[in-house]
């Protein structure tokens, strides 16, 4: 199988999709002439033409909101967030408009829109460039949230998102564009909910996604040799809907489990998931469900800090140990 | 009279409109009202009618505690959605904001699932979960009923992106009040329109009144011509007189529709009641000033005094009209009443798409959760 980044993966799905259904059409700031600021899009506008590959003002709110309306009407837009920490401008589009019309309308009206870009910290860009939203968008019944943690996932999962007939907000990860995995040439698709055990274990359920999946694949190695402890590495890849019978299933074997997010402590998607856990596996644990987050302040900006901040391999093997005394 | 509407330019527009009983529409002249057959008017004048005999009953039903929430009534409006929806054609499309009952009329919603709706019952045209700020029927081309001041903007700009990507001679009626103008949402949306010269009318409902607080303690300059800075063709016209919005609007429709322009038409127009039924109208203008407009100014009146002048209308017509128009806003309170209110499995229907269609389901995993 071919190795390809993440990014170039992205790309792909995008590519095979735009060729395959003449309604689908990419917008965002940046997508078309400048190819995309992290080169998501490179390419697409020379093989497509304007009309399928359209740069957008720096006008979120507008943009966004404009093609959740196309959508209404059959088209099938991917817009493209430079950032997702720009969704605070256009919020009243995404979750008033994109999440509510179809119920609203009583399932009239229906919104098959993707919403794509990076949602990371790690990247020193400070406070206003590093949410991760993904709590609060699946907040909002309506709405289906993405994470894809690798090349593969990533483009599996943007296929699905695209076909899909219900809004999807697909949070991808800038330090992760330039990562390598395989990625077969045959077309394939992931469906949205499907979890994934990236390593099997058995003392301890790592249940995380993005970024983190990485981070607990590199602790879980290192638990394995240095402490002689097996970490099974659960990756939710996507968070609304949610596949619990995985988590379920692999808690059920190892009694222990931590879960692991770029997400800030209060109300996260580990809050939801340790309820959800905890009430339909108490008897399977053998001690309290842990929780590693990112430490719970705006961005830190201070290079060497901010990587204290946010999960990485050393706090994962901390608090698994933590969760295993 | 302290109205900030008539302190503008168009005041002089405003006093034609009040003389329109004495004297014929400047309006009338224009081929597209010229084109209307005696039966046409007179459907047009019945659907006014229909908005405003049903907004009344609702205002009952409200009274009446059959309606739970807002409610944001059209009157005094009438001749702005019924004139604009009168236009429209086959690839023609609507959304609004929450003061939405006349354009569901105007484009022929029925007045039984939007009563039904008022009253919270699964018939409603939204089943009972959207209310009164949240009618569809995307059957009819129109895409609501949104809550937002401003939030529909951008997807009427959609809307009309939709046509132009599909290669459809169409154009997208974007409503908003005269609050609506500040909101940024709906500068992007001009924006882009301009930009991309996108076959959207943004359709300014000046009542004079952003909630309770007056145009000119709220708006700098005039709502127009605020388009001029996006280069966008703009208008003003008199919301009193239907033949001047179908005139007005008739122009820029086609010019959306052929030539893919877009333009922002302000609609100089009035409500009677208080912004919604929560606002107890005393604070903010004069009770004189409502009492002007409907002696002077009253869309109906206006028309209706036309329409005697035309030879169009009798009293006999009139009084039948009116009658009809008030037994169906009470018939459609009576199907409303007895209509069955959803159930609490209803709650989580109609929210994903494929939850609804379980047979067609791609996604796994949970969607629901407690």
């Amino acid at each position: 199988m071919p190795l390809i980044t993440y990014r170039e993966a992205i790309r792909h799905a995008l590519a095979e999709e735009l060729e395959r259904d003449k309604n689908v059409v990419v917008l965002g700031e940046e997508v078309a002439q400048f190819h995309g600021a992290y080169k998501v899009t490179e390419g697409l506008l020379e093989k497509f033409g304007p009309k399928r590959i359209v740069d957008t003002p720096i006008s979120e709110a507008g943009f966004i909101g404009m093609g959740v309306g196309a959508s209404m009407l059959g088209i099938r837009p991917v817009m493209e967030l430079m950032f997702w920490s720009f969704y605070s401008v256009a919020f009243d589009q995404i979750l008033n408009n994109a999440a509510n019309v179809r119920y609203m309308s009583g399932g009239l009206i229906n919104c098959p829109i993707v919403i794509r870009g990076p949602a990371n910290g790690g990247t020193n860009v400070g406070a206003t460039h590093s949410h991760t939203p993904e709590n609060v968008l699946a907040n909002h019944p309506g709405v289906k949230v993405v994470v894809p943690s690798t090349p593969y996932d990533a483009k599996g999962l943007l296929k699905s998102a695209i076909r899909d007939n219900d809004p999807v907000f697909f949070l991808e990860n800038t330090i992760l564009y330039g990562d390598k995995g395989e990625v077969p040439t045959d077309e394939y698709l992931i469906p949205l909910g499907l979890a994934d055990v990236k390593r099997e274990g058995t003392d301890l359920t790592i249940v995380t996604y993005g970024r983190c999946v990485l981070h607990s694949l590199a602790a879980a190695e290192q638990l394995q040799k240095e402490h002689n402890i097996s970490v099974e590495v659960v990756d939710l890849r996507s968070i609304r809907p949610l596949d619990i019978d995985t988590v379920l299933a692999s808690v059920a074997k190892t009694h222990r489990v931590l879960i692991v997010e770029e997400q800030k402590p209060f109300s996260s998607v580990g809050s939801q998931l340790a309820f959800m856990i905890q009430k339909e596996s108490f008897d399977e644990l053998d001690g309290p469900i842990h929780r590693l987050t990112t430490v719970d302040a705006p961005a830190i900006y201070s290079p060497p800090v901010e990587i204290e901040q946010l999960p990485n391999p050393q706090r994962v093997i901390k608090a698994a140990l933590e969760a295993l005394a | 009279m302290p109205s900030p509407v008539n302190k503008k330019p168009s005041a002089t527009a405003d006093a034609k409109a009040a003389d329109s009983a004495q004297s014929a529409s400047p309006a009338l002249s224009a081929p597209i009202n010229q084109q209307l057959t005696k039966a046409d008017k007179i459907a047009l004048f019945t659907t006014m009618m229909r908005i405003r005999r049903f907004e009344e009953r609702s205002l009952r039903a409200y009274q009446a505690k059959k309606i739970g929430g807002f409610l944001h009534l059209y009157i005094g409006q009438e001749a702005v959605a019924v004139g604009c929806c009168s236009l429209m054609g086959k690839n023609d499309h609507v959304i609004t904001a929450y003061r939405d009952h006349g354009h569901a009329i105007a484009v022929g919603m029925g007045l039984n699932e939007q009563m039904a709706e008022l009253y919270g019952k699964a018939t409603g045209c939204s089943k009972g979960k959207g209310g009164s700020m949240h009618f569809f029927a995307p059957d009819r081309n129109y895409w609501g009923g949104h809550g937002i001041v401003g939030g529909q903007i951008p997807l009427g700009t959609g809307l009309a992106y939709a046509l132009k990507y599909k290669g459809l001679k169409g154009a997208a009626m974007a409503f908003m009040g005269d609050g609506a103008v500040n909101q940024g949402a709906v500068h992007e949306a001009y924006n882009l329109a301009s930009l991309w010269q996108l076959p959207v009318i943004f359709v300014i409902e000046n009542n004079g009144y952003s909630m309770g607080t007056s145009q000119e303690r709220s708006s700098a300059g005039d709502l127009g011509k605020r388009a001029a800075g996006y280069d966008m063709a703009w208008a003003s016209c008199d919301g009193h007189d239907i033949y001047d919005v179908r005139a007005t609007m008739d122009k820029f429709l086609q010019l959306a529709r052929e030539e893919s322009k877009p333009a922002v038409v302000e609609i100089r127009t009035y409500r009677y009641r208080g912004h919604s039924v929560a606002d107890p109208d005393n604070t903010y203008r004069p009770k004189a000033e409502i009492e002007e407009y409907r002696k002077t100014k009253d869309p109906i009146q206006v028309f209706q005094q036309a329409l005697v002048t035309e030879g169009v209308l009798t009293d006999a017509l009139i009084e039948s009209i009116d009658q009809s128009a008030r037994a169906e806003a009470e018939a459609a309170a009576e199907f409303a009443e007895a209509s069955p209110f959803p159930t609490p499995d209803d709650i989580q229907k109609d929210v994903y798409w494929e939850a609804d269609h379980p047979s067609e389901r791609k996604s796994q995993g949970r969607l629901f959760f407690d």
